[in-house]
């Protein structure tokens, strides 16, 4: 073509891009902008639902049984294992009067985020009414690394972030997932503490992005003949693993909440006084747990119910440096008793119910170190529940 | 180890190398694993025979209203002092004025910590008594530096790298004898050079396998990744190098089995780069530092000995950043650690004549008590020097 026409073509091709650029560039730092204020916005409520699941004076129901592990629970009183149960029973803890006073959350199984009481109300709607935060347990199980001695990797993080944006949407404001690792002769491997805790930090980060507290999880099993120093060796090194992985996948330390064992003999050990149980635990997580986050939510992994709200109760009358509070995240726990005097019948709800509030309180005056004992202790309470090899 | 393993107990396929060689069976399935790793005993963490003195030399010079008086300054470095008020770098006047800072009297009430350079610590005074003797009378914990000093990194950006480890314990035990009790090591980051993950990884070990084996011979290590000043770079960048530095130092002395109640810490506080255009207030600092800590830093650490010198500030002004650490509980000891925070003024009024020494031993104490004040959070900038208020910063400065 013509020199001119060429000019003409060539400076219209070139002020098109520029355009174009200044596009870009402008809706890039409109997206930046975006991202940061949505991002500071979302670090503050992350920080905040943190901060108030750690309430002294309230914990968390860990209610998230999978179909599974609920048919072993019900199958244990005679009761079918069929979805109007598993209703029935999670209605009945949620609807105690008084109870939901002393839980600052409830752990769900996603079965359950989406079931109502018998009068209509979503559960999520009740919990919420009454100050507590719903969370959803958003593994998917684990599974066997190869190579070693039966340690296991937790499954979940394809499609994680989706899911947390539905569960999110649903209601939820934390999650939970748990990294499960054992006591042997050559256990924990390196690689098995090096890959749950990889596991867990991206667990947590994806959960963080979309909205949810995560609860970190690591818990070491109390299976084996090991003595309590041995339990507080492993887990040392588990937690600083932990946090070193957290720390390198940018997670934010203040909207996160650590769901660990406490420090035990093993199973097959002799047991020690909540004392011990206390100093061993807490100087644990002195040694591990920056005082960024705001709380360590136990689990109580097989104890008897009387048992973990003993050790909690030992750990806050412990005078020693504790930033962060120092509460509970229990299932059976909390349940065991109460399902037993359920019985799956109708007749017992209310008894049901009162043994289940006289467990809620317990558990609270355990975050706060006044726990007196149970003077009558409801049948179960001190039945040891655990179980050798649990499998969730 | 795994990998070697690996190769043994896979089946090996006809090829060159096997020439000649019969070809091993295929194992049947139900007998092989595809990865074999020879199984370690996990061993219960070993501690160290000191662990109950330790624990004690940390909580002491962690103690309340109380702080580090460090006067490890090299040869080298003390040469420079003296040079600065007409002295010439001889034994004798290393001698003369470290004598007059250990013999400030009442000293012991404001430091709890003395740090000397090897050649003080076989010293005595002018008056013919062992350094570390009117240290521990003045109820002053005495401490040694343990590294060799910075060197280039191979295979950095330009950084450098701390050397010591060589012999180290030997050493340590040596400086335990003569009366040590607790060691400084000192590391640093660039961030105008990177920092490259190669010399943050380094620092870090180095740390802590310095860490560890102080504790083996009885001495309180003093942990320190410094994160040089000079730079252009913002307070966030500052911050988020911190938070990498240290939470690699901790990971590794976690590795090296070392006993966090026996340790204490000597972070830099999180300031903006003494070139950046924009400052930041006392408030700032101390805001991003305790986040920095709080994020960090497990409980169990005792104390964390701060140098709170920030891009040429004064001794005042380092004085004003501990104040402002300290106007809220925190889970360890925010203290200081101060070498010419506390000596500048002293140092000055000295000026190497005799009659000078009292007044001279008094501005030190001055400083002392201030910094005492802003350990428990109550100092509030009354009466200070002119002197006090000057700025300190050297560009590029070399210990």
């Amino acid at each position: 073509m013509g020199y001119t026409e060429e000019i003409k073509c060539r400076s219209t091709l070139g002020s098109v891009y520029v355009l174009f650029c200044v596009i870009f560039l402008f809706g890039y730092i409109y997206l930046s902008l975006h991202y940061l204020t949505n991002f500071l916005r979302l670090a503050d409520e992350l920080i905040a639902n943190a901060a108030y699941i750690g309430t002294p004076g309230k914990g968390i129901l860990a209610a998230d049984e999978s179909t599974g592990t609920m048919g072993k629970r019900l199958s244990s009183i005679n009761v079918e294992n069929v979805e109007s149960n598993r209703r029935a029973f999670r209605e009945l803890l949620f609807t105690t009067p008084g109870a939901l006073e002393y839980l600052s959350g409830v752990i769900l199984f996603e079965e359950t985020l989406y079931q109502k009481t018998s009068d209509g109300k979503p559960f999520v709607e009740l919990l919420k009414e009454n100050g507590v935060l719903p969370g959803i347990k958003v593994d998917k199980g684990v599974v066997v690394l190869p190579g070693t001695n039966g340690e296991t990797t937790t499954q979940g993080l394809d499609d994680l972030g989706k899911r947390c944006q539905q569960y999110y949407a649903a209601g939820c404001r934390f999650a939970k997932w748990r990294a499960v690792l054992n006591i042997g002769i050559t256990e924990p491997s390196q690689l098995a503490i090096n890959e749950n805790a990889n596991g867990l930090a991206r667990y947590a980060i994806i959960c963080q992005e979309n909205g949810l507290v995560p609860i970190v999880e690591p818990e070491i099993l109390v299976d084996g003949n090991h003595s309590i120093d041995k339990c507080a060796d492993v887990t040392e090194r588990v937690l600083a693993a932990v946090y070193k992985a957290l720390n390198d996948h940018h997670v934010l330390l203040e909207g996160t909440l650590l769901k660990p064992n406490m420090v035990t003999p093993g199973s097959e050990a002799p047991k020690v006084a909540p004392e011990v149980v206390a100093e061993y635990t807490v100087r644990a997580l002195q040694r591990t747990m920056p005082a960024a986050v705001p709380a360590v939510v136990f689990l109580s992994g097989g104890q008897s119910e009387e048992e973990a709200t003993l050790n909690l109760n030992a750990m806050n009358k412990l005078k020693t440096k504790k930033p962060w509070t120092l509460t509970f995240s229990f299932g059976r726990a909390l349940q065991a008793s109460t399902l037993k005097a359920w019985q799956g019948k109708e007749e017992n709800v209310e008894k049901a119910k009162a043994v289940f509030l006289q467990r809620c309180k317990a558990n609270s005056e355990a975050t706060l170190g006044t726990y007196k004992g149970s003077g009558s202790l409801s049948e179960g309470a001190s039945e040891s529940l655990h179980v050798k090899d649990y499998k969730y | 180890m795994a990998s070697a393993s690996f190769l043994k107990s896979s089946y090996v396929l006809k090829s060159e190398w096997t020439k000649g060689q019969s070809l091993r069976q295929l194992p049947s399935s139900s007998s092989v694993s595809l990865v074999r790793s020879r199984p370690t005993t996990f061993t219960v963490r070993a501690t160290t025979s000191y662990a109950d003195e330790l624990i004690k030399t940390a909580k002491t010079v962690a103690s309340p209203g109380r702080g580090i008086l460090a006067m490890d300054e090299s040869n080298a470095t003390c040469g420079k002092r003296l040079a600065s008020i007409g002295l010439e770098n001889t034994e004798a006047n290393r001698q003369a004025y470290r004598t007059l800072l250990v013999s400030v009297p009442g000293l012991g009430q404001y430091i709890s910590g003395a740090i000397l350079f090897e050649e003080t610590l076989y010293q005595s005074t002018v008056e013919g008594k062992k350094m570390v003797d009117v240290l521990v009378e003045q109820n002053i914990v005495p401490g040694i530096k343990v590294d060799k000093g910075l060197v280039p990194l191979a295979g950095s950006n330009n950084e450098s790298w701390c050397q010591g480890l060589d012999g180290l314990a030997s050493r340590t035990a040596a400086y335990y004898q003569q009366g040590a009790r607790f060691a400084k090591w000192r590391t640093v980051v660039s961030i105008p050079n990177g920092p490259s993950a190669l010399a943050v990884k380094e620092a870090a070990w180095g740390l802590a396998r310095y860490a560890a084996i102080c504790q083996e011979s009885g001495l309180a290590p003093i942990v320190e990744p410094e994160i040089l000043l000079d730079g252009e770079h913002g307070i966030e960048r500052t911050f988020e190098v911190a938070l990498k530095v240290w939470s690699e130092v901790f990971y590794y002395l976690a590795e090296n089995n070392v006993l966090f109640e026996g340790i204490l810490l000597k972070p830099s506080m999180v300031t903006p780069g003494a070139e950046c255009k924009d400052r930041a207030t006392p408030e700032q600092v101390a805001d991003y530092t305790l986040k920095l800590l709080q994020r960090r830093i497990p409980p169990a650490v005792p104390g964390i000995m701060a140098s709170f010198l920030s891009g040429g500030q004064s001794e005042v002004e380092a004085t004003l950043n501990l104040n402002a650490m300290n106007q809220s509980p925190n889970p360890w000891h925010v203290s200081f650690s101060y070498a010419r925070a506390l000596q500048n003024t002293c140092l000055k009024t000295w000026g190497g004549r005799p009659e000078n020494v009292k007044a001279a031993q008094e501005a030190l104490l001055i400083r002392a008590k201030a910094n005492s004040l802003a350990q428990l959070g109550k100092y509030t900038g009354e009466g200070e020097s002119e002197e006090a208020k000057k700025g300190m910063f050297v560009k590029g400065y070399v210990y």
